[in-house]
């Protein structure tokens, strides 16, 4: 009884703490975008510019939102505007025969409709070598919400054309570092793919890392060292009421969540050294799932939800290991290099993604669970904490660039390119979030 | 707390001369009056006190070599225990042998000192992963804390806390800024 009543006087200590923060929702250090590259095998496609009827808000179009979406994402070479031979909003104006001449493989064309503080998209995409139409859908939103409204275009032309759903509607979570006059300041924050519309939702002098996302969508687990040692906290990002769920003695690092949102599995020192455990969020009991002297540690559930990866350095290095379930006998995945560390499952269960180390330089690897065969991804030196796209197309990770910690995005093969670094001082510890329905 | 060469000299000179002078006016010092130009007297408890004399309070001559002895080693463990920070090599948590007599000097201190406790900071550098870092870190503050352990300190006075890559010492990505940073911190407090 005393327990549960100091339990929630230290939630609510710690919801006013959170208020306070998010009410601090202007961006200090924003994102940039820079795309650095794009696929060879890169589809050319046409967004052409909607028309308006009424009034549109300032700002981007709507349609340049959609583009910069679909080069985004390496898979697609959107033909400038301006190389369009005539810009048709509807199927009667599509001449097919100009958009083969310009080498276009797909054609959207759309409108806008200003319908008092809402917008009405209603959009058509075609196959210009069949001539047919393979999409043809009308979506509103918010006028103030353009953006959204334009993922979600963005997203369906993407599941029109590859038949896997786009992943352009999810946000990332990521935490930035400014240093001024050997004072830190971190923050939480989260934004869009594109690093637009970033908000913070914690800031604090001491670390914060590791932010995982609730399977809704509506909650981030992460490290705070807040109290001066790590503990885990969830976030309720609608409310931004936080709780403290672990702060044993030792580590209290490395939370992701099981799919179902009801546990977390954390890495937890408390009798002695770092082992797995699996937290009930309902009931906050933990269960031990390794029991090794070696460090074991960065677990996360595989797409099907019964083994988990983990990292391991029981054979002399940081290894990837593998559970067919939890607190089975672990089988190691990973041999081609002194340090694999990391590991992140894709939601196909095909590949799981991890920091490999080459030479001297750390990159990213994928390792094909069904061949075994390792691919590196990157090129570039310093990089950790890759993150796959609920779709499994794409990955973020964070490298350096010119001493600063910056992120990049690339897709899941290695081809294209983007790098999101912040506007000032450094960014780091990105996760990808949810397709939330 | 850093100090300097001339600095330390100094402040090792003072404790010897402090020592020193504890040695010749024994237990009675506060009353006796430091250096002050008194005759021995006798006092209720029977103690004497002596005063400075001719040899102005402070006498070498009048220490024994064992004193001497113990006075130059306990010079020797104060000068070790200015070094706080412990350097690993990359992926590692074994104490390098030249960190060995610096450590049994704290622990030494430390069980002299019950009183005193002790925060031991794991660190590690940027490369690799930043969990398996934390993880890394923690191990390190371990070994540490078992060798003072081991070598006379009480659990009780130390407490661990590893910050992972999430702290260095120094900022960069060349080898020297990586070997510094990989390192744990004794914060006396």
């Amino acid at each position: 009884m005393k327990q549960k009543m100091s339990f929630s006087l230290m939630r609510a200590t710690f919801a006013a703490v959170a208020l306070m923060f998010t009410a601090v929702t202007s961006a200090q250090a924003e994102l940039l975008i820079r795309i650095t590259e794009g696929a060879d095998s890169a589809i050319p496609v046409s967004v052409v510019p909607f028309a308006e009827n009424g009034s549109m808000p300032a700002g981007d179009k709507l349609s340049s939102i959609v583009q910069a979406d679909l080069a985004m994402s390496g898979e697609f070479r959107p033909l400038p505007p301006e190389k369009m031979l005539s810009l048709p909003s509807k199927r009667s104006d599509v001449y097919f025969r100009d958009w083969r001449m310009l080498g276009q493989r797909y054609v959207l064309v759309g409108e806008l409709t200003r319908n008092g503080d809402r917008v009405q998209a209603r959009y058509e995409l075609f196959d210009v070598n069949r001539e047919e139409r393979i999409l043809g859908e009308t979506a509103a939103a918010p006028a103030s919400n353009i953006r959204s409204l334009a993922h979600h275009v963005s997203d369906k032309v993407y599941e029109a054309i590859t038949g896997v759903p786009g992943a352009f509607s999810t946000k990332l979570a990521y935490v930035t570092l400014q240093r001024a006059n050997g004072k830190a300041l971190y923050r939480l924050q989260v934004s869009d793919i594109d690093g637009k519309r970033a908000g913070i939702r914690l800031e604090s002098k001491e670390p914060i890392l590791s932010p995982a996302w609730s399977p809704d969508g509506k909650k981030l687990a992460y490290v705070s060292f807040e109290t001066g040692k790590p503990a885990i906290f969830i976030h309720q990002l609608s409310s931004g009421e936080r709780t403290k769920v672990a702060d044993f003695p030792g580590l209290n690092s490395a939370p992701t969540w099981s799919a179902d949102g009801q546990s977390l599995l954390m890495t937890l020192s408390k009798d002695g050294n770092a082992e797995i455990y699996q937290m009930n969020l309902q009931s906050r009991k933990v269960t031990k799932l390794t029991n090794h002297w070696a460090i074991d540690t960065e677990a996360a559930w595989d797409s099907s939800g019964k083994g988990i990866f983990f990292t391991s350095d029981r054979s002399g290095g940081p290894q990837i290991y593998y559970m067919e379930e939890p607190g089975a006998e672990p089988r190691r995945l990973t041999f081609g290099s002194r340090y694999n560390a990391r590991p992140r499952p894709d939601s196909t269960g095909k590949y799981v993604y991890y920091v490999h180390q080459r030479d001297r330089a750390f990159t990213i690897a994928r390792t094909n669970l069904e061949s075994g065969d390792e691919t590196v991804l990157t090129r570039t030196e310093s990089d950790e904490s890759p993150s796959v796209s609920p779709n499994g197309r794409m990955l973020i990770y964070a490298t350096k660039q010119n001493g600063e910690s910056i992120l990049t995005v690339i897709s899941a093969d290695g081809g294209a390119a983007y790098s999101l670094p912040a506007s000032e001082g450094d960014v780091r510890d990105p996760a990808w979030g949810p397709i939330v329905r | 707390m850093k100090l300097s060469a001339q600095a330390k000299v100094i402040a090792l000179l003072f404790s010897v001369g402090l020592v020193a002078g504890c040695s010749t006016t024994g237990e009675n010092m506060e009353d006796g009056g430091y250096g002050s130009d008194v005759e021995p007297i006798d006092q209720d408890g029977g103690s004497t006190v002596y005063g400075g004399g001719d040899q102005g309070g402070i006498s070498s001559s009048s220490m024994t070599e064992e004193e001497r002895m113990e006075i130059q080693k306990q010079t020797e463990q104060q000068a070790l225990r200015e070094v706080t920070t412990f350097y690993f090599d990359f992926d590692t948590s074994e104490i390098k042998p030249e960190a060995r007599d610096v450590l049994m000097a704290h622990a030494r201190y430390l069980s002299n000192n019950p009183g005193q406790k002790v925060r031991l900071e794991g660190h590690g550098d940027e490369r690799g992963s930043k969990e398996y870092n934390l993880a890394l870190g923690e191990r390190r503050a371990n070994a540490v804390q078992r060798f003072l352990v081991v070598n006379g300190a009480s659990r009780g006075q130390m407490e661990t806390v590893s910050y992972g890559e999430e702290k260095p010492a120094v900022m960069g990505s060349s080898e020297s800024a990586w070997a510094q940073n990989r390192r744990v911190e004794l914060v006396f407090e």
